[in-house]
């Protein structure tokens, strides 16, 4: 029994967290073979080498890997999914994208956001919005897993294992990247920060958002949003916290003017500390909080940031 | 250009789950049941692109349940031309796999030979985020999933997707599977005298089999629980007692 990994990498940057995450939860399932993909993923591949758990890394540097569209990455997981049994990713937007079309392309099933590992066919996985959780059994040979990473604690570094160069597998040359558009920002990454700051609709508007980055800056934190105040435009969509956005569980969550919509609870209701600061004091987010404050956000917020 | 757009029934977004006690799934007996959220924007996104002379006819297919011909008939009010129903279960509880509807799928496109599928990036229900990527497989095309702005001219789109770091926008080959996100677009309102118009569209009723599509489950289901309800937390009076209680447990 083997396990093929599909390690986070975007634009030759390996996510430590994310892809460390995703090896402690395949650690029962068998040798772990890291698959790292790019135009240039040499040093990312080196770094998941020192992954506790990792036996060896395969590196496919290609130009057509760069932007990992769906069709190539998915070609070269086919091409080398003989080997082993269970194929798996951190749930993140890339793989979410790329893993299906693996599974389709072997016969199987996907099993999508696992948040636990029962056994090698067996997993856990949030359904309505995180509202359920089933337990599935697969039946299908190869097992093909995005794995949620916030509820898995990221596996440790040591001693590198072995890279290996592979190569590249023809281009289906289906799809080309054009651009991205990538916020650029100095705050931690959303996905993986220890403290995140979000922020509701009851902030108002984009331009009092600021309130909500100044706090997330004074704590060092990731700035999140509600899908209400994403959709009311204050904030970009890809700090988005909640079933249609991210999952997070980090050590403190503070959630400002957010009513607390079961959409928005999926995405953080594992967070260790959750604190929450709403003036309606009827609001659902008091439910989950550890600490509510029933307050304007307008004075309060502030008064956080001057005593922090 | 013909546009393909599946769509599923779910239980209704404003509706609370209620898992049942013996861990045989969610309730749904009863429950308001309606078109997945997302898929109504790919309808309202096909219905544009027809308004813009870029479609010309919008077959909406929906697979699961008989009483999803319902679902059909509201995207046929929206503006959708026919309908395929496939029924490929009875019981209202069970959930058709994606990689199942994607074979189905991927039979009737073979049948129809749409020029584009657009489909919803998930269903709120089993929260898979699979059939539109299972579908571009099958069928060898091209995918651009999670769309926040989508423009088709001639055999490419181009295709503004919604990553984890932001937005990326990719062109891809015609055919292809989008697969849309929520800021797409708003999808309208089905009015009064197009949902009296719907009930005479076209609806073909089919069943799995008739595409020679085995529908038995790849994971079976062992249980469905709730998860575990975090435990009700204190109210602070003030920021000062806010810090304090942070400070006591070591949060800041």
């Amino acid at each position: 029994m083997a396990v093929i990994l599909l390690a986070e990498i975007n634009d030759g940057e390996l996510a430590i967290d994310s892809t460390a995450k995703a090896v402690s939860a395949s650690m029962n399932l068998g040798e772990i073979t890291v698959l790292a993909t790019g135009t240039n993923c040499a040093a990312a591949a080196a770094q998941a080498a020192t992954i506790n758990g990792v036996s060896r890394v395969l590196c496919a540097e290609d130009v057509i890997y760069g932007k990992r569209m769906a069709e190539p990455v998915a070609d070269l997981i086919v091409s080398l999914a003989g080997g082993y049994e269970h194929i798996v990713a951190p749930a993140t937007a890339d793989a979410k994208n790329i893993m299906p079309r693996v599974a389709a392309m072997l016969d199987s099933m996907i099993i999508s956001e696992a948040t636990a590992v029962i056994d090698s066919n067996t997993f856990e996985r949030p359904i309505y919005a995180g509202n359920a959780i089933q337990t599935v059994k697969s039946d299908d040979d190869k097992k093909i897993i995005t794995i949620r990473t916030s509820t898995f604690a990221a596996a440790g570094t040591g001693e590198a294992a072995q890279v290996e160069k592979i190569a590249a597998v023809a281009d289906p040359r289906l799809s080309s990247w054009v651009e991205d558009k990538v916020a650029a920002n100095d705050r931690p990454e959303l996905t993986s920060a220890g403290v995140v700051v979000s922020g509701g609709r009851g902030v108002g508007s984009e331009e009092d958002f600021t309130l909500i980055e100044t706090l997330a800056d004074k704590l060092g934190a990731a700035v999140g949003a509600s899908r209400a105040a994403v959709d009311s435009g204050y904030a970009p969509n890809d700090w988005q916290v909640g079933q249609t956005g991210k999952v997070v569980a980090p050590d403190l969550y503070v959630a400002i003017g957010i009513s607390g919509a079961i959409q928005h609870l999926a995405g953080m209701k594992d967070s260790k500390i959750i604190v929450a600061i709403n003036k309606d004091e009827e609001a659902p987010i008091f439910q989950v909080a550890d600490y509510g404050l029933v307050a304007d956000l307008f004075e309060a917020v502030p008064e956080l940031v001057s005593k922090l | 250009m013909k546009v393909l757009v599946p769509v599923k029934r779910v239980i209704d977004y404003n509706v609370k789950v209620r898992v049942k006690a013996d861990g045989s799934g969610v309730d749904l007996a009863n429950v308001k049941m309606s078109m997945n959220p997302f898929d109504e924007i790919a309808v309202e996104q096909a219905i544009r692109l027809k308004e813009a002379g870029q479609a010309d006819e919008i077959i909406v297919v929906s697979i699961g349940v008989k009483q999803s011909q319902e679902t059909l008939r509201t995207a046929l009010a929206m503006g959708a031309d026919r309908a395929i129903l496939v029924v490929a279960a009875d019981d209202v509880h069970s959930d058709i796999e994606p990689l199942t509807v994607a074979k189905i799928l991927k039979a009737i496109i073979d049948q129809e030979q749409p020029g584009l599928v657009l489909c919803g990036k998930q269903a709120i229900d089993n929260d898979m985020n699979a059939t539109g990527q299972m579908l571009s497989a099958l069928l060898g095309w091209s995918q651009a999933t999670f769309a926040s702005e989508v423009e088709i001219f001639g055999d490419k789109a181009k295709v503004t997707r919604e990553v984890d770091g932001g937005l990326q926008t990719i062109e891809v080959n015609m055919p292809t599977v989008i697969t849309v996100d929520l800021r797409l677009n708003e999808p309208r309102y089905a009015s009064l005298p197009n949902i009296m118009k719907a009930k005479r569209k076209p609806l073909d009723e089919k069943t799995a089999s008739d595409y020679g599509v085995n529908a038995t489950p790849r994971l079976e289901i062992l249980k469905t629980i709730e998860p575990e309800a975090r435990a009700a937390g204190v109210k602070v009076s003030s920021i000062d007692e806010l810090l304090e209680k942070l400070k006591e447990a070591g949060a800041v």
